[in-house]
């Protein structure tokens, strides 16, 4: 079953424990400026918006490489970074429409999401569930859940 | 490990910044933060100094766990000497700057001497710069990091700045941190005021790391589950932040009123956590826009709150800031408390608006509200009046008087600047000292010691004066953690306040917020700094590192000139009887509880440190 990172905005609270465990994943420390995943405070509004890599199937990223050095990963569906073949052209981190494939000045390689080979450290480490990894054909389910309750007749 | 073993000593006198090592044989003795940023104050900062003098040095400094993906691990303090007490004074903060402090690679930096001209201090990682503030003096908070934001085109700068209150000398000036976040008590802001430094805007790249990830991830994620499972980490404090205590705490009687003359709250519902969740009728949102976690917190007690728009608080505001229209952080129970139930005031968006003017121009609220309380008190009685006040009709339940009194200490005017000078001064100078709540010159927190006797005790011997955060004995004889004892007894009370003051040193000095006390022992932390720097680290150890630091810190304080002659109440704790509730006809005990207190501290029946002791604590 592939799986999906779902992110629900309302339930997070600001504390960077995903950004804390996605820069230790990758680089081995805890770093914010090194995350994958970002939140994003929106101060007037009070709220906090965790985003990242969302993998898209026809990934521009993936496509807009010269070298290959972006590939699939048959098995979680994420498209991860081969290190040994990047050259730090940057040109996936123009094709990427949502920004979320960024430069590393200190390896001079680019970075994004490889949902953790599949085990993603931020979804274990969020401590609200605002971001939560699960079945990939159903991201939905829990917001739409919620609407049917709504709908649900009155007794 | 988790220290960068660098420290950054700012002297603005020269204009220079200066990287030295950290002086680790210190962090074996006090670990770090509170405990390591004292001892360096003891060596550098004679006591008899003038706290806003330029020989006052202040301390921005971490702990070992600050920066690190521990629960709560942003936390960093502010030492220094304090020009509302001029006793040592240490305020702690959350937000997001202690970790970016460690994140660019300093465990602390030292700002001594003066500046001749107003600055902002700029640090990029290794590089870091006096800059001139010209621009931001005279502006909020919130005008000078949006400023600072703009100048430096970096989204992710971190700022820790005064308001005005703390340039024109409030005595109680915050320095504010993440825009709402604060080093709130004993005006440090005051002291970063004197020294003509407007702000602190960090960057970090570097990151931290541990000695041994595997044991720290083992600790780590051990701890947080225990936070997530206790009724107050896990439950309490984030369902209502803080506020969750304001109608528990005035059910049991133990609520202080109109300038402590009464011990429970008739509007105390409307003010409450849970009242922050009520739609209002013009909007029809709540207060409460949403729970806020400082960095690495599991817990989210922090409110982010709205004020009702047709509120007649932010009629006048378009002008001044569009914030006012939108969110900041919201109350807490002791800003609740002592614009509230302390000045009689039961209207919520009027204290939230209050609030946010104290996150907007640096202050604390604490000693605001009770200073406030004070001054409504003498008004009523007719000690000072219109001509004082500069024509404001200051009677307790008064909000717009308490909103236009607010507004005044923000920017240091007129009666505003009267009122800053702190509830001691305040009374003092109006030839009634007797009716200032406070303790070594800091005003209450909101518990009344005649309802929970531990607390008076806390109060009377706390070495930043009357404080809730040096000895939290509500946790013990109101919520029965770890054990319940009776609120009204006054026995066995000075052993429970000690243990509580050592633990409580000892949390304050590792990098993580007191608030996991509710669930942590010391059991709890010393795994976690074990993982994380070098060395053995038991919770033996740690509770004797919170006693050396209790007592460098009182040992400080009697140089100074605040010592055991300064460990007492208000009269009135002392004979005018709580006048309702369990507590209903009782005083302090404190007489009772002092002498056992200073036995069990080890301490002469003066209240001295004595040989005996400093020997076994090596102090």
């Amino acid at each position: 079953m592939q799986m999906s990172l779902v992110i629900d905005a309302n339930k997070c609270t600001g504390c960077l424990q995903c950004e804390m465990a996605c820069s230790y994943e990758g680089e081995g420390v805890f770093n914010p400026t090194k995350s994958r995943i970002k939140i994003f405070p929106f101060h007037e509004e009070g709220i906090f918006v965790p985003y990242t890599c969302t993998q898209c199937d026809e990934a521009w990223c993936m496509h807009a490489c010269p070298v290959e050095a972006i590939v699939l990963n048959k098995t979680t569906g994420a498209k991860e970074i081969v290190n040994d073949l990047c050259v730090g052209c940057k040109v996936c981190t123009i094709a990427c429409p949502f920004g979320t494939v960024n430069y590393n000045a200190d390896s001079g390689k680019v970075i994004k999401c490889d949902l953790c080979g599949g085990d993603p450290e931020c979804a274990k480490a969020c401590p609200t569930d605002a971001i939560t990894f699960q079945d990939a054909n159903w991201t939905g389910y829990d917001k739409m859940k919620g609407y049917a309750a709504n709908a649900m007749p009155a007794k | 490990m988790s220290w960068t073993k660098k420290v950054l000593r700012i002297n603005l006198t020269e204009g220079t910044c200066t990287p030295e090592p950290l002086n680790m044989e210190w962090t074996e003795q006090f670990l770090g933060q509170r405990g390591l940023a004292t001892k360096y104050l003891t060596e550098e900062v004679p006591p008899t100094t003038d706290p806003l003098s330029p020989e006052n040095t202040m301390y921005m400094i971490t702990g070992p766990l600050t920066g690190t993906m521990a629960s709560t691990a942003g936390r960093y303090s502010v030492v220094t000497k304090s020009p509302l007490t001029g006793a040592v004074a240490c305020s702690n903060s959350g937000g997001f700057f202690g970790n970016e402090m460690k994140c660019a690679g300093w465990d602390m930096i030292i700002l001594e001497g003066k500046s001749p001209t107003p600055v902002y201090i700029s640090i990029n990682d290794d590089k870091a710069e006096i800059l001139p503030a010209d621009e931001i003096w005279g502006k909020s908070v919130w005008e000078a990091d949006e400023w600072l934001h703009a100048k430096h085109q970096d989204p992710q700068l971190r700022c820790a700045v005064i308001g005005v209150s703390g340039e024109k000398g409030v005595r109680y000036a915050a320095i504010i941190n993440d825009l709402h976040r604060a080093a709130g008590r004993s005006g440090v802001g005051t002291v970063m005021g004197s020294k003509n430094v407007k702000a602190i805007a960090l960057r970090g790249s570097k990151g931290v790391t541990v000695n041994d990830p595997k044991a720290f991830f083992e600790a780590t994620t051990a701890a947080k589950k225990i936070l997530a499972e206790n009724a107050v980490t896990g439950e309490g404090l984030p369902a209502l932040g803080t506020q969750v205590l304001m109608n528990v705490i005035n059910e049991m009687g133990a609520q202080p009123t109109h300038n402590y003359k009464e011990v429970s709250f008739a509007g105390a519902s409307k003010i409450s956590g849970e009242a922050m969740l009520e739609p209002r009728e013009s909007d029809g949102k709540p207060n409460l826009t949403r729970n806020a976690g400082c960095f690495a917190c599991t817990i989210s007690c922090g409110r982010i709150s709205t004020i009702d728009p047709q509120h007649f608080s932010v009629q006048n505001r378009d002008d001044l800031h569009k914030s006012y229209h939108a969110n900041s952080g919201g109350l807490e129970y002791e800003a609740a408390w002592a614009l509230g139930s302390d000045t009689g005031i039961d209207d919520l968006d009027a204290l939230t608006y209050a609030q946010f003017v104290c996150n907007e121009q640096g202050l604390d609220p604490i000693s605001l509200g009770s200073t406030i309380a004070a001054a409504m008190e003498m008004f009523e009685e007719g000690i000072i009046t219109t001509e004082d006040t500069g024509g404001i009709e200051l009677n307790f339940g008064n909000a717009e008087a308490m909103i236009k009194c607010t507004e005044l200490v923000a920017i240091g005017e007129g009666f505003g600047l009267e009122l800053g000078q702190g509830s001691a001064r305040f009374c003092e100078k109006h030839g009634h000292p007797e009716l200032s709540m406070t303790v070594r010159g800091q005003e209450f927190p909101a518990y009344d010691p005649r309802s929970i006797q531990g607390m008076g005790l806390g109060y009377a011997t706390s070495n930043r004066g009357a404080c809730h955060l040096r000895g939290y004995t509500v946790a013990s004889e109101v919520l029965g953690i770890p054990i319940k004892t009776d609120p009204l007894e006054t026995e066995g009370k000075a052993g429970l306040q000690i243990a509580f003051q050592n633990a409580t040193a000892a949390f304050d000095s590792a990098g993580i917020c007191i608030f996991t006390s509710f669930a942590w022992s010391l059991e709890d932390v010393a795994p976690q700094l074990d993982a994380a720097i070098e060395g053995d680290w038991t919770p033996e150890r740690l509770g004797e590192i919170g006693e050396r630091i209790w007592n460098l810190e009182r040992l400080y304080n009697e140089a100074a000139g605040v010592g055991a002659s300064a460990d007492k109440l208000p009269p009135r704790m002392m004979s005018l009887p709580a006048n309702t509730g369990p507590a209903e006809g009782k005083v302090s005990g404190l007489d009772t509880m002092l002498p056992e207190y200073y036995a069990e501290r080890g301490w002469s029946p003066e209240g001295d440190v004595t040989a005996e002791t400093k020997a076994r604590l090596g102090l």
